[in-house]
This record gives C-alpha cells, structure tokens and sequence, in this order.
C-alpha cells in the first residue's frame, strides 16, 4: 500500500498530463461524432457574447455590401410578387379558404457573429437562440443560397454546422431533373462542395444548377445550393462532381434560420412507422 | 510570487484574445492561421514541472477550443507541448539535469532556443492538425497545413523574443 502511494506520488505530474489529456481526447471524440451533444462550443454565454461585441465593431466595413445584397433581393422578391399577381388574376374565380392554407415554414432573421471557414470542421455561431424560438436541426440560409444547420442552442446564440464541415450531410438534387444525392464537403477548397451518391443516368453537364432536395424537415425545396464545376466518370460511375457554391463563405453577415412547422408531426409519423 | 502570478493571468488572458480576435482571422493563402497562442508554453518560467503549469496550458487551449469549436483539439496539444517542454530542453542543451533558479531563454544560444520553439511549434500543430482530421489518408494535408502553419507561428513566436527583450533592455 505505501508502496502504492509512494509510486503515485512519485508520478504525480505523469497521471495530472495522463488525465487532462483523456479529457481534451474524450471532447474531440465528442466533437467528431455528428449526433453526441457537444460541451465545447462557442454558444455559450461568454463566448457568444465576446463574440457578438467583436462583431458590432466590424459590422460596420460590410455595411455597403449588405447593402447591395438587399437590394438585390428586394427587386428579386418584387418580381416574384409582380409573377403571383398574374396567377392571382387568373385564379380568382376560386375562392380561396385562407383557414386552410396553414404556413409551413417559418423564417427568422439572425446574424453571423462568427465564421470559420478555413478548417475540417467549420461552425457559425448566430446571435439568435431559445429566446427566438430556434432550436436544433433547423436550416440556415440568406438569400444567395444554403448556409449549414443549427446544432448546439444556448439563450441567445446558436452555432451552426456549416456546410463546409466533414459531417455536414445535406439533402441536394438538381434543377433540370430529379435525381437526388448528399451534398458533401472534403475539406480541401472553401468554394467547392461535393456531389455524392448521384446515380450516373442524370447526366449532368459543367454548369448545370444544384438545389435543395426536400426530402428532409430541415430544408424546404429549391433552395440554391451551387452549379457544377467539373466531374469525371469512372466505370460507370462519377468519380467525383465538384459543385460551385453561389454563396461565398468568407462572407457571410445576416442570415435567415427556417422553421419547419410540419416537422413534429412528420418526425412522429417516421418514428411510427420504424415502431411497427 | 504575487506578481509573477498576476501577470501571467494577465499573458493568459491576452494571448486568448489575441488568438480570437486576430490570429484566428489572418487566413494567410486561404487557410493559414498561426497559434500564436502557445508562446505561452515559452512564456511561463522554467522550474520544475509543476502540476500548476499542466493545468494552467490545458485550460489555455480548452479557452481557445470553446472559442472555436474544435472539442478538445487545442487542449490536448498544448498539454503535451507543455508536459514535454523540460525533456526537449535538456535534449537540446544536451544536459541531464537543468539549473532552474536562472534559467532564461535569453541566456541561451539564439539557435539552440530556436531549435526548442521549432520541435516544441512542430509536435503542437501536428497533434492539433492530426485531430482535426483524424484519418491516415489525409495525411498529406496534415502534413503541409503543419509545416506551412509552423513556419508562420515560429517566426511570430521569434518577434515577440525580439520585442519582449529589447523592453527589458532599455
């Protein structure tokens, strides 16, 4: 026994190094796995609010382009209101029960307050949580296109796996037809996305346009996603499809988080059916 | 002692924001962001290993990891960084036992120090980068983001000796 205290005393500063380093190794394991709930991230209380001071002093260099991209969007959403009127007119002999039209999606205005970009696995933190009515797994998009999905909540900040993280898996299709695929991300260029799992008979050509596919509750369809840069065939099969983003990641101010009314009941009804 | 524990809390809490605020945005060629942060582990007087220092890096990397989402990425680096730094210090000097009551790193040889931040940025950014991607096959990257990140942390590392000093001369 005094042996054994004697030993440990004696390598003292060896088990301290042996501990913490089974701790930091434990929170990157932790960190790696897409499904665990995360204690290191940057919602949190100090960090987001450091964060968040940080950006109202930089907020002001990107006013003008935040600027330019609202008014595009402006004149974007008044064309599209311009093309409704038109079906309106035509469709007006039907009366329309506006108690039967229920909203399902739901959008909420947030900000970037911090953006990361440049490594394996990148997060947003938004300054917009609970006290908003955000919660996990909900899409984050602006107007050039989709952004990433919120993962850890705090009160009031949020982080937001982007698409530019190894563990982003994102519903995709293209424009022209409807064959499906993941969107996917290999690290290795901060404009360029990857194609996966698209079947070979969609025959794509460089440029054709990538869209949000639908088929999950996180986002609706349609929503920009890219243009194909290059890809390659091997038997049979693509290789590799390089996708374009639209929307440069170096650069990102205000976003909108998608909230998916219908998602309770479409969860429970899944959950239902793998039960019985 | 006070003093001396005063201004390292004061180093710690500079080096987190000056990490976050700058060396964390620089995005040299794209990708590259030196860990300036781990000058620290250079910073700290050298005695002998204490269970306070461990402690002290791994918090200091745990601070830089909340700030940036990467799990414990940075605290399990700066840890080893830190519980090596006497062991690679002999090695360098060639010495088995170190006299810790004046050992300064301004009294060493300008290439012998070098050598010690060069081993010391090199084993620190590989731990760092080798967890981030955590697969063999991306090897390669690792293997440049290291080299090119090393070079960039040690020259910024070498300036801050240059200025530390000169303040201390005048």
């Amino acid at each position: 026994m005094q042996q054994l205290i004697s030993f440990l005393f004696k390598n003292k500063h060896f088990l301290i190094f042996l501990l913490l380093e089974l701790i930091a190794v434990f929170f990157t394991v932790q960190n790696h796995s897409y499904h665990r709930s995360k204690f290191v991230n940057s919602a949190n209380f100090i960090t987001g609010g450091i964060y968040k001071r940080i950006n109202d002093f930089k907020e002001y260099i990107h006013l003008k382009d935040e600027n330019i991209r609202l008014a595009e969007e402006n004149v974007y959403l008044k064309n599209l209101l311009d093309k409704e009127n038109i079906t309106d007119s035509i469709n007006r002999a039907q009366l329309i029960d506006t108690l039967n039209t229920n909203q399902k999606y739901f959008y909420i205005s947030s900000k970037v307050i911090n953006n990361e970009y440049n490594r394996s696995n990148n997060y947003i933190t938004i300054n917009s949580g609970e006290n908003k009515g955000v919660t996990s797994d909900m899409g984050v998009i602006n107007s050039k296109g989709i952004i990433g999905i919120t993962k850890s909540i705090s009160n009031k900040y949020a982080t937001v796996l982007s698409v530019l993280n190894i563990n982003s898996k994102i519903n995709i299709k293209l424009l022209k037809s409807n064959y499906f695929g993941s969107l996917s991300w290999n690290a290795k260029d901060y404009q360029t996305v990857q194609f996966l799992d698209l079947p070979v008979q969609a025959n794509i050509q460089i440029g054709d346009t990538v869209i949000t596919g639908g088929r999950s509750t996180i986002f609706p369809e349609g929503i920009p996603v890219g243009t194909i840069k290059d890809f390659n065939i091997v038997n049979n099969n693509y290789e590799f499809i390089n996708i374009n983003l639209f929307n440069d990641m170096s650069a990102l101010g205000y976003v909108e988080i998608i909230k998916n009314f219908d998602r309770e009941q479409i969860k429970d009804l899944e959950e239902k059916t793998t039960n019985e | 002692m006070n003093r001396e524990n005063l201004n390292i809390a004061f180093v710690f809490v500079g080096l987190v924001f000056l990490q976050i605020i700058i060396f964390n945005n620089i995005n040299f060629l794209g990708y590259i962001n030196p860990f300036f942060y781990i000058v620290f582990i250079f910073f700290y007087p050298v005695k002998k290993l204490d269970g306070t220092f461990l402690l002290i890096s791994f918090l200091l990397g745990l601070t830089i990891d909340f700030f940036s989402n990467s799990g414990g990425i940075n605290a399990a680096a700066t840890l080893l960084a830190a519980y090596i730094r006497i062991p690679v210090i002999k090695s360098v000097l060639g010495k088995n036992e170190l006299e810790f009551a004046n050992f300064s790193f301004r009294k060493l040889k300008f290439n012998k120090t070098l050598l010690v931040i060069t081993i010391l940025t090199f084993i620190h950014h590989f731990i760092v980068f080798g967890l981030e991607y955590f697969k063999l096959n991306n090897i390669q990257l690792i293997l440049t983001k290291t080299f090119l990140t090393s070079i960039f942390t040690i020259i910024l590392i070498l300036i801050s000796f240059i200025l530390f000093t000169n303040k201390n001369a005048s």
